[in-house]
């Protein structure tokens, strides 16, 4: 009970943003290519528009997101993925 | 030797042993070149992201070709010229092969470094160290 209400105070006062750290999925699963017929990777980084995801969004760390934006611009070639959409 | 990818989309309307001839005919071209076709990967009737040539679905087929590169010009050439291959892309991945071969190096070296280093310091406990990154590099190859 009484933790609870310091968790209150806490919030009504100064009220603070933990930012959760966003991590690379491409690291932590260890990836070393990314391959541009693996639709179902990359689609998940080509949102609605067709635009790639930034990777202030995804977290994905840099080498990951260059050889992820070379597998999307293949792919997108290839007609696995869009180049737009309305 | 240089690694490439060639990827053919073929007009749907297109038979299956017209597609069998256009992939025994494109590697033959290959082949006589001097290289070798190390795979043929059909990922089968896809549906295309946007229509090309107003068909919306296509039948995709990957070859992975070994050679010098005199060959990949040939085969451009045919494929320009056949009717039913709508699109064609081809990639060079010997040197992308090469950098991910490096990487998992590094990162079994960098895996087995700290592991020892665990072992050194916490002395027995960390013995279960050794088989996780074993069965680390199990999950890459699959």
């Amino acid at each position: 009970m009484s933790s609870d209400q310091r968790r209150d105070d806490k919030g009504q006062g100064n009220r603070r943003f933990v930012r959760v750290r966003k991590s690379c999925k491409f690291c932590s699963d260890k990836v070393d290519y990314i391959d541009y017929k693996d639709t179902k990777t990359i689609g998940s980084y080509v949102p609605e528009r067709g635009k790639i995801l930034p990777r202030r969004i995804s977290g994905t760390c840099s080498p990951h997101q260059r050889m992820l934006a070379e597998a999307i611009k293949r792919a997108r070639n290839a007609a696995l993925l869009p180049f737009a959409t309305d | 030797m240089r690694v490439y990818e060639v990827m053919f989309i073929v007009a749907p309307n297109t038979e299956a042993d017209v597609i069998d001839s256009l992939v025994t005919q494109l590697s033959d071209v290959a082949t006589h070149q001097g290289a070798r076709v190390t795979n043929v990967h059909r990922m089968g009737l896809r549906r295309l992201a946007y229509p090309i040539q107003k068909f919306n679905e296509a039948h995709y087929i990957v070859l992975t070709i070994e050679g010098s590169g005199a060959e990949i010009a040939e085969i451009e050439r045919r494929m320009r010229v056949v009717d039913a291959i709508i699109r064609y892309l081809t990639i060079r991945i010997d040197e992308d092969l090469k950098r991910a071969d490096k990487l998992k190096k590094q990162r079994v070296a960098r895996a087995a470094a700290s592991g020892g280093h665990a072992r050194s310091r916490r002395g027995a406990s960390s013995g279960g160290n050794a088989p996780y990154v074993e069965s680390n590099d199990d999950e890459e190859d699959e």
